[in-house]
């Protein structure tokens, strides 16, 4: 570098360019509109009217949607700084955060790259070389085989060493991708040579580690922080156990039922290992707590600013983006170790499009409705979208991170799970409702947090069908939100059409409906997604009267419950004060049309259901096949078998017509760099199987039918 | 002219309003022994009439409804809340149709019609009741498809015929199949209302046999449900007996059929939900020139009246001797209690003026005694003047007649009234007669009797309507029967005569009630006396719906 450019480092920063998307462009942007720095944002072509371009002083163009092609491609932000005059790039998350090569391009530009320096990054992306450089500087690691030699015998032999169960995972990377768990040795080829292709797919580079699997481990990592000057210092540490698919769902700060010299100790194992390999910037060194045993083994360090940063800004009152804009500026770290206050307790909950009953597979679609909830400085959210935005299958399904506070762990945990019954989300599924079964998990609240914490209380978290006292439960509760939903409705309509009708016609609309001699009846289906009926649709037939004095009385068809008195007040659109048994409360509503139906949901008194109603009325088309709903999964043949989530077909192992056995793979499909391998059924035939590798494929969509002949 | 009609409504709503208009006085001593005991006669009464009405909504019983809805079918009144606009209101006509009119009960006629709103446009309907006698025409059922007709064709309402019949009913063809006023009117005013660019609309929903598939045949589009529709001039039977062909009902008229081959119809519909769905589709795409309508308030803007409309149902008497001041009654069914009175002080038996009833004008005739000379000629000033103006009127019939006697021959009570007659029967702006008391002998023609077609014509529960009070009849027909019974030398004692009295006067009682108008259809229907405001506005919405016509009077004899 010639010494101008390094003279550069200590100018300051008066642009930034941010080489990301969504919330965390978002998030930096604010902190630099602050600070008076001015923003500039990239986008491919699917984010040109999102909100990180709407919020950036200025934009450009990076290429067409697909992250390679824009958000990965190193030389076209690099012209993007160049064009606009930014001095600095801030990575933010994911993308080209973790690139080495691109951390090195944008010191070799001229620019100021807002994180570590890029040695520190090669040093710790590759996971072996991190381990041995972790080993020397006396940080405890986790047994396992970190060795270059891939040979799948030598291998085989060193899982034995360290002893089952092992997990496999690619050296590079990150995000749970490629990684194995195997229980036994007559697995460990398969899932060896899958995490080999997983790796090579995603990152280029199939190594692969071995190392112990902890069977109940604990998630906790530290924030560590490091100037220019050789100073690091930890900011206390995130417990990120709760998760699925390997990837995290909720953090929390600081780690619970820990104690201060263990979070000491913790602390200077991640500062010594970030002073290891010279870092300064923001970073975070994970470790794997053996709750059995309480060692705390070092996994990997991330040298980035990560998604759940804002749980330890609240819990030590300060803008990290702000420290590395002011580090990467040459400043010194603004307080040391003893002046690093932690107070309070904070959670993150993250809130994403995806398909809880299908294993979480990511999903895409419409945010018809978002209104997350009202922030404070005691709630903060994280998001990148806006209603009517698309999530699109290119990107992180993720929709907004949910950051609360309180003064202690048992009120922050209040507060979250009051934000999560009033974050509104409708047009594609979320795991809303799954988090807040989660923080209203016994076990959670007590702290008794670990890595299969899901898995270990499936039970609690998801629905059980054989379970009919619960399933009964939750029948009525959505019977009485579906009362509440057509009382609603009514209202919304009656009010609508008092707007819109000409004078002398208004009287035909005036509320209550008028008829001779009895009180105005209708009918209204409502189609309930019965989760603990493996998610198949209850048709809800509520018979509604219109008293005289304006209220609703609501019946349904069994006749097993007594009819509802419902009085609502219609406050704006979506919104409603209802008045059923003596009790008024708040009731929100989404409704949005799609596939030849309106999509109802209902959010009130902590609870949420959501409904479908078919618009026939209003449809019609000619010919024989109408009025049939365009999408119906339940009239597929038997056998038949479809994507679950929208995707790419990066393998076919089947031919069509080709004979196969119940469980045998037939087509890898990709999302969101994640395999999915779609199975045979049960033993027979594929047909109609017309799929290529590189196809795309959208959710519902038919892949084929296993047929006996 | 348009400022000047703005400067118009202003001064209109500063005079009008703040210094002119006559708010009527809440005169009602609702301590009083009348007021207490009207009111209990009348909840009695209305619940009666409530459990007569709850029993035709039941169709033609359990067991034909279960029928019914095991073949995908809705109930006519379900079918009708589907097809009108959600939360909309309906205004059902003649409910209680054939109430004790044949051996058998036939509930509602065996049909329902009413008025309801389409897409925002107010729609006459005519539904069959295929739960009684399988949708049959019976005389009562044709007499009452025919007013729904003369209905929609005044006031220029879009039909929709939901059809689901069997077609005449056969034991009784004679009265219902060759008279002018019969069976086959149904189609020739299908053809003229067509005609008059009023839209005729049939959804087949069930079968349609015989004269029955002329409805469909003759209307400007019709939609046919796969499986249950069916339409053919001879069913299969008949058909077989006829040429020996056998054929199932489904392949010798269903909806495949006539929506693919003959042409009969025009939509096809998976079921009926589907059907009615097309039927709002079809209301929908109308693009209806000279939709004129005229009021242009808006319900918020209005006054509601001063006084518990709920208190009509205490005011009107059920001893028809009681008198009454209209008034109280106007003051509850007016906006704001608001009556401003055109000739107060002159032939004061018969109250007019001027009113609004939800934002709409309308001049307001109500009887308060009997009709005088001058207060016929009153009434015939009155209804000229609103004429001229294309103001609605609105009757309060409460009338035992015109003055007798010599004193009044003499001043030419017969002229007068005539010429009240005269403006009555000529006046072409909107008429709604509500008979509330009694409605006797010619009061009942001056008044807008059924003669006189009224746009549409009520009755409260309490009313009565015959030629002339039971004991005045009896009286007259008593000395009549003495005299016969004198020439002819046979012996009538007093006791004979109370006997024939009471036998008049029962059959009087029985002639003159309500519900024996009800059941023939001499009215639209029985009312609530508290939903008359309601009512009144419906009805003069939908009368609205046509544009304003020229009155040419004929000879008034001066």
């Amino acid at each position: 570098p010639t010494p101008e450019l390094k003279n550069q480092k200590n100018e300051s920063i008066e642009k930034i360019l941010i080489a990301n998307r969504g919330e965390i462009a978002c998030r930096i942007m604010r902190t630099a509109k602050r600070l008076g720095i001015q923003t500039v944002a990239v986008y491919s072509d699917a984010d040109k009217h999102s909100l990180h371009v709407k919020s950036a002083d200025e934009a450009v163009r990076i290429g067409p949607p697909p992250a390679r092609l824009s958000y990965l491609d190193a030389s076209s932000i690099i012209e993007a700084a160049i064009k606009t005059g930014a001095q600095a790039i801030h990575p933010g998350y994911g993308f080209l955060s973790e690139s080495a090569a691109f951390a090195q391009l944008c010191e070799d530009k001229g620019f100021n790259f807002i994180g570590p320096p890029a040695s520190a990054i090669r040093d710790m992306g590759d996971k072996s070389a991190s381990k041995r450089i972790m080993g020397t500087a006396g940080v405890p690691l986790v047994p396992g085989y970190h060795g270059q030699e891939q040979d799948i015998e030598l291998m085989k032999s060193e899982a034995e060493k360290i002893g089952y169960p092992i997990l496999i995972k690619p050296t590079h990377g990150g995000g749970g991708k490629g990684m194995r768990i195997v229980h036994k040795p007559s697995e460990f080829v398969d899932s060896f040579l899958g995490a080999q292709r997983e790796a090579a797919a995603s990152f280029g580079i199939d190594t692969i580690l071995l190392e112990k699997y902890i069977t109940k481990p604990r998630h906790i990592e530290v924030q560590v922080f490091g100037d220019r000057l050789g100073n690091v210092i930890y900011l206390y540490e995130r417990d990120c156990s709760v998760q699925r698919r390997h990837q995290k769902i909720i953090e929390e700060a600081p780690a619970p039922n820990i104690n201060s010299d263990f979070r000491t100790h913790l602390g200077q194992a991640a500062v010594a290992a970030a002073k290891a390999v010279n870092y300064h910037n923001a970073g975070t060194v994970e470790f794997i707590v053996d709750t059995l045993s309480g060692q705390f083994y070092f996994m990997e360090m991330n040298t980035r600013l990560q998604v759940e940063h804002p749980v330890t800004e609240m819990v030590v009152n300060q803008d990290l983006v702000e420290w590395q804009i002011r580090v990467a500026s040459g400043e010194p770290l603004p307080i040391n170790q003893s002046q690093v206050p932690l107070s309070g307790h904070a959670f993150e909950a993250r809130i994403y499009a995806e398909n809880v009953p299908k294993g979480f597979l990511p999903a895409t679609g419409v945010l018809h409705h978002y209104r997350p909830v009202q922030v404070s400085p005691e709630v903060r959210v994280e998001t990148g979208v806006e209603q009517g935005d698309t999530v699109s299958m290119h990107y992180d399904p993720m929709i907004a991170k949910l950051v609360v506070r309180g003064e202690d762990r048992s009120a922050a945990l209040t507060k979250m799970k009051d934000c999560l019954s009033k974050f509104q989300v409708a047009g594609l599924p979320t795991n809303i409702d799954f988090l807040s079964k989660l923080a209203n998990h016994g076990a959670f609240r007590k702290g008794e947090v670990e890595t299969h914490f899901i898995d270990r209380y499936k039970d609690d978290l998801f629905c059980n069908p054989s379970d009919p006292v619960l399933a009964q439960e939750a029948y009525h509760a959505a019977k009485h939100s579906a009362s509440i939903v057509v009382a609603c409705i009514c209202q919304r309509e009656h009010a609508r059409v008092e707007k819109d009708i000409p004078g002398g016609l208004s009287l035909w609309y005036a509320y209550p409906p008028f008829r001779m001699h009895h009180c105005a009846r209708r009918t209204m289906e409502l189609e309930w997604d019965d989760e603990f009926n493996s998610g198949s649709k209850k048709l809800l037939k509520l018979f509604i009267t219109h008293t005289l004095d304006g209220k609703y009385v609501i019946e349904t068809e069994e006749n097993s419950s007594p009819p509802l008195e419902i009085d609502v007040a219609h406050l704006s659109n979506l919104d409603f004060i209802v008045e059923v048994g003596g009790v008024s409360m708040k009731v929100s509503l989404a409704v949005y049309f799609k596939d030849h139906a309106d999509y109802i949901h209902i959010w009130h008194s902590s609870l949420h259901h959501q409904f479908t109603r078919k618009m026939r009325l209003e449809l019609f088309d000619d010919g024989d096949k109408q009025h049939k709903p365009a999408v119906e999964s339940a009239s597929h043949p038997p056998g038949t078998v479809v994507a679950p989530m929208a995707g790419l077909v990066v393998k076919v192992l089947a031919k069509d017509g080709e004979k196969v056995e119940e469980g045998q793979p037939i087509i890898v499909l990709e999302a969101m760099k994640m395999e999915h391998v779609v199975k045979a059924p049960t033993a027979g035939y594929v047909t109609g199987l017309q799929l290529t590798t590189g196809q795309q494929v959208f959710d519902g969509n038919v892949l084929f039918i296993i047929k006996d002949r | 002219s348009s400022l000047l009609g703005v400067l118009n409504n202003q001064a209109a709503s500063i005079f009008g309003r703040s210094f002119c208009s006559g708010v009527l006085p809440d005169s009602i001593d609702r301590n009083s022994e009348s007021f207490a005991h009207n009111s209990q006669a009348m909840e009695a009464i209305i619940s009666q009439l409530q459990s007569n009405i709850h029993k035709v909504m039941e169709g033609g019983g359990a067991d034909a409804v279960k029928r019914n809805r095991s073949r995908d079918k809705l109930l006519p009144r379900e079918r009708i809340d589907r097809l009108i606009d959600p939360g909309s209101s309906f205004l059902e006509l003649s409910q209680l149709a054939g109430h004790e009119l044949y051996d058998e009960p036939l509930p509602s006629g065996g049909i329902v019609t009413g008025i309801g709103p389409v897409h925002g446009k107010v729609c006459m309907f005519v539904a069959n009741d295929p739960t009684v006698k399988g949708g049959t025409y019976y005389p009562i059922t044709v007499k009452k498809h025919l007013r729904a007709q003369e209905i929609a064709a005044r006031c220029k309402l879009p039909c929709l015929y939901l059809v689901d019949s069997g077609g005449a009913f056969l034991p009784k063809q004679a009265e219902v199949f060759p008279d002018k006023e019969n069976f086959g009117r149904i189609f020739y005013n299908q053809a003229l209302m067509s005609s008059e660019g009023i839209p005729q609309i049939a959804l087949v929903l069930g079968s349609c046999t015989a004269g029955g598939a002329y409805i469909p045949a003759m209307a400007d589009e019709s939609v046919m449900v796969k499986g249950n529709g069916t339409i053919f001039l001879a069913g299969p039977p008949l058909v077989k007996a006829a040429t020996g062909e056998e054929v199932s009902a489904e392949d010798l008229g269903g909806a495949t059929v006539h929506c693919k081959t003959s042409g009969v119809s025009d939509y096809f519909a998976q079921d009926e939900v589907h059907a009615l769905a097309i039927g709002r589709n079809i209301i929908k795409n109308l693009h209806m020139a000279g939709n004129h309508n005229v009021s242009q308030h808006r319900t918020s803007d209005l006054k509601e009246p001063l006084y518990d409309i709920n208190e009509l149902r205490s005011i009107a008497p059920v001893d028809l001797k009681q008198s009454f001041d209209i008034r109280s009654v106007i003051a509850r069914i007016a906006d704001g209690s608001e009556f401003d009175e055109f000739k107060k002080l002159y032939g004061p038996t018969l109250v007019t003026g001027f009113a609004r009833i939800y934002g709409q004008p309308v001049g307001i005739i109500g009887n308060n005694g009997i009709l005088f000379n001058e207060s016929a000629l009153k009434g015939a000033h009155f209804i000229e003047l609103c004429t001229q103006r294309n103001i609605p009127l609105v009757f309060l019939q409460n009338i035992t007649g015109f003055m007798v006697g010599s004193k009044s021959e003499a001043n030419g009570i017969a002229k007068s009234g005539a010429k009240m007659v005269m403006a009555v029967s000529c006046a072409k702006v909107p008429k709604i007669t509500v008979v509330v008391g009694g409605s006797f002998g010619a009061g009942n023609y001056a008044m807008c009797g059924r003669a006189y077609s009224p746009d549409f014509m009520f009755f409260w529960p309490n009313a009565r309507i015959s030629v002339m009070g039971g004991a005045q009849a009896a009286g007259v027909l008593a000395q009549i029967e003495k005299a016969n019974k004198k020439k002819a030398a046979v012996r009538w004692t007093k006791e004979d005569e109370e006997n024939f009295k009471a036998g008049v006067t029962e059959a009087y009682e029985r002639e003159g009630s309500a519900y024996y108008s009800t059941a023939r259809l001499w009215d639209d229907g029985i009312i609530d006396p508290a939903d008359t405001r309601k009512i009144l506005g419906l009805c003069l919405s939908a009368s609205m719906n046509r544009g304003p016509e020229n009155t040419k009077f004929g000879v008034f004899r001066m």
